[in-house]
């Protein structure tokens, strides 16, 4: 179909295209539309390293790539260390890194590989203002591995190392807030985003790329096999997460706040929205889902008044 | 060529692998603090605030498995990469050693051998090396603070030939901390013999797009592995290479793996590694007064290990008395374990025993290698073995 001129001036989404067809990521993977978009946003000149994660499989065996760009695939715990050596390489040898022209280097890791084993890793990029953008992509568990939990999996969720039985659910934690983690650092970037608004996720992958140091992109990615969600229903989900201020966009830049369209249009949908077509979420009870609800409004009260005082 | 004329300055063997790293224009060091490995790094990043090096970039990692990783990256990257660590440190970077030979990267890196804990201990001890032996890693032992110089400048020459990383490896304190001439070599002449590196691969290529370390399916993997082991038994000839013209050019010669040491008609030798071995050609020296005929045999290269070179030694003389600092429980001495291993299948068939030494920084004296010289020679009188592993310093 021809896209009209009027509309095609107000897409900010690139049409070149670096990934390719061919790939192996289930249907409806949110993971492998979060990496098309980093694609386009940076194209070719682009040195991705990837941990173990879905990612690994998606991109392909050897001799495959789907990527059209050069990739290192690491060990789990390592991609904030990889993509700082990579980016002190590129520096010795006098390569322009981050900007307009530059090399980007880039983390593209799970939530696993984040919140949890790579942490310490991570911790250490930002601290040492790396330039290089690390995106955590988040469908709230380790999925390549069988559905385990991670430190991102929220309240009540179902995974096979925390499942729901006729008696108990055992995942009783809130879902770990590794951007707050990230915003500890006094990093100079750090925003969400979710695969429902490309729009906004491509404007902060080029925000990253022009602010020095490091920045950290937290991607909402659904995961239709860990959460036993139909597979048309992805971009939906993402969008119900950001509308019930399950996981609000906002951006963190120099120390002030930003929350950003649509979660600060209205005001958020109920809990429920979220948690329909998710076979994870069956077995929580009327309580468990108040339980969550009153931790999500808190969150996001908390991020209101952020944004209010350090806007 | 321009005229060797040898720069002396008495250095630390930290300091010595420190001034060797400056000298083979390394790019990116990544290392975290592990006695006694700090000494080396601290002195690069005084090199660098001083502006005595250009283009290296130096990245304070937050733990040694982090450093690894950043070396791998920065490797894949294209540059001249070098870390250093030492015992639980090395430990801790095991995962990443698999990565750094798998994905086929020459870093360098010296480990300062030290005891692994408990007892917690910061003294000589070859166990951690030693524990990383199928990794992938070359490894070079040296035996003074000259050795590690050379072993570095010449390990960056290997590594970058073949592909593969390589270890290099001195003793805590003996060395790391004691002070001693180092010849080094001018600048100029560093850089003919060792210039830029040039990547087989590397990530800065972006006009035909690839990956590294992607997953392997058993219809490949096995290849990839196959293809380590061709590097090292290639290694083997770039060794003798490297080391021979290391030695026309400077006058320090490296071609063999084994080092020799007064063993021509000698009826026993001593072999070892590292720095205990100053001590035993000291011994020699002696125990020849003495009317010992013994020689010394330093393994320098564990690996690869050089098979070839101990066959030739071991077809000439009655016995082997195997000096391991380390350990491998349920078994014995490392050293002692791959050195009958090599020999099980030819006609080479010596007397071999094992002397388990100075762990944990526990001192390794001359009289120390006497007494041993003492027992192997009534070994050998004998035809038999009293006991195959002597726990020798052991408190009874």
């Amino acid at each position: 179909m021809e896209i009209p001129e009027n509309v095609k001036k107000r897409l900010s989404i690139p049409g070149d295209e670096h990934f390719y067809a061919g790939h192996t990521a289930c249907q409806g993977c949110g993971a492998s539309l979060g990496l098309r978009y980093v694609l386009k946003a940076y194209g070719r000149k682009t040195i991705f390293a990837i941990p173990a994660c879905c990612s690994t499989i998606i991109a392909g065996p050897w001799p495959y790539s789907a990527l059209d760009a050069n990739l290192f695939h690491t060990a789990f715990e390592t991609t904030g260390a990889v993509i700082g050596g990579i980016e002190a390489a590129l520096k010795a040898r006098g390569f322009k890194v981050k900007g307009e022209d530059g090399i980007m280097v880039v983390g593209w890791a799970g939530d696993g590989g984040t919140a949890d084993i790579g942490l310490q890793a991570l911790s250490g990029f930002l601290e040492r203002g790396h330039d290089a953008v690390y995106i955590m992509y988040d469908n709230e568990a380790y999925m390549n591995t069988g559905i385990q939990r991670s430190g991102s999996t929220p309240y009540g969720a179902w995974t096979t190392n925390t499942p729901g039985g006729k008696r108990h659910f055992l995942e009783k934690r809130h879902k770990k807030k590794v951007i707050d983690i990230v915003i500890a650092h006094e990093v100079p970037y750090a925003a969400t985003a979710s695969i429902a608004y490309p729009e906004d996720f491509i404007r902060k992958l080029k925000k990253a790329q022009k602010i020095p140091g490091p920045s950290f992109i937290q991607l909402f990615a659904p995961c239709p096999t860990g959460w036993r969600s139909p597979t048309d229903k992805s971009i939906e989900l993402a969008r119900l997460a950001v509308q019930t201020a399950y996981f609000p966009l906002f951006e963190y830049e120099n120390g002030k706040y930003k929350i950003n369209m649509p979660s600060t249009k209205k005001e958020p949908k109920p809990i429920e929205e979220f948690l329909k077509y998710q076979g994870r979420f069956k077995y929580m009870t009327k309580e468990d889902i108040e339980v969550l609800q009153q931790w999500v409004l808190h969150e996001w009260e908390k991020l209101k008044k952020l944004a209010e005082i350090f806007g | 060529m321009a005229e060797y004329k040898p720069i002396r300055k008495v250095v630390s063997g930290n300091y010595a692998a420190a001034y060797a790293v400056k000298h083979a224009r390394v790019e990116v060091v990544a290392a975290y603090p592990i006695t006694p490995q700090t000494s080396i790094i601290e002195k690069i990043a005084e090199f660098i605030a001083n502006g005595e090096v250009e283009n290296l970039e130096y990245v304070p990692v937050e733990s040694e498995h982090s450093a690894m990783a950043a070396c791998i990256g920065a490797s894949a990257a294209g540059a001249r990469v070098f870390t250093a660590t030492s015992a639980q440190g090395l430990a801790l970077m095991h995962e990443m050693l698999h990565w750094a030979s798998g994905a086929r990267l020459p870093v360098v890196m010296v480990d300062v051998n030290r005891a692994m804990a408990p007892p917690w201990s910061v003294w000589d001890d070859q166990t951690d090396s030693l524990a990383q032996r199928d990794t992938g890693w070359m490894q070079f032992y040296a035996e003074n603070n000259q050795e590690v110089y050379d072993g570095v400048l010449m390990a960056f020459k290997i590594a970058e030939t073949v592909n593969l990383p390589a270890m290099v490896i001195e003793s805590a304190f003996i060395l790391s901390h004691t002070y001693d001439v180092v010849e080094m070599i001018p600048q100029e002449l560093v850089d003919e013999f060792l210039p830029p590196r040039k990547p087989l691969y590397d990530l800065t290529n972006f006009e035909r797009p690839f990956s590294i370390g992607a997953l392997g399916t058993p219809a490949d993997y096995y290849e990839f592995r196959y293809k380590i082991q061709r590097a090292m038994e290639k290694a083997k000839e770039v060794i003798h290479e490297v080391g021979k013209e290391f030695g026309e050019r400077f006058g320090r010669d490296y071609s063999q793996m084994i080092e020799l040491y007064r063993t021509e008609d000698a009826d026993f030798v001593f072999m070892g590694m590292g720095s205990l071995m100053g001590t035993v050609k000291q011994a020699v020296d002696v125990l020849r007064d003495e009317g010992y005929k013994v020689g010394a045999a330093k393994v320098r290269w564990f690996r690869p290990f050089p098979k070839e070179e101990l066959y030739e030694l071991a077809k000439n003389v009655e016995g082997i008395a195997v000096l391991d600092r380390n350990y491998s429980f349920g078994m014995e001495g490392i050293l002692f374990t791959e050195a009958k291993g090599a020999l099980y299948n030819t006609n080479a068939k010596p007397i071999m025993k094992n002397y388990i030494v100075g762990l944990g920084g526990r001192d390794f004296t001359v009289s120390d290698v006497r007494k041993i010289a003492e027992n192997m020679r009534a070994i050998i009188e004998k035809g038999e073995l009293d006991v195959e592993v002597d726990w020798y310093h052991l408190k009874r």
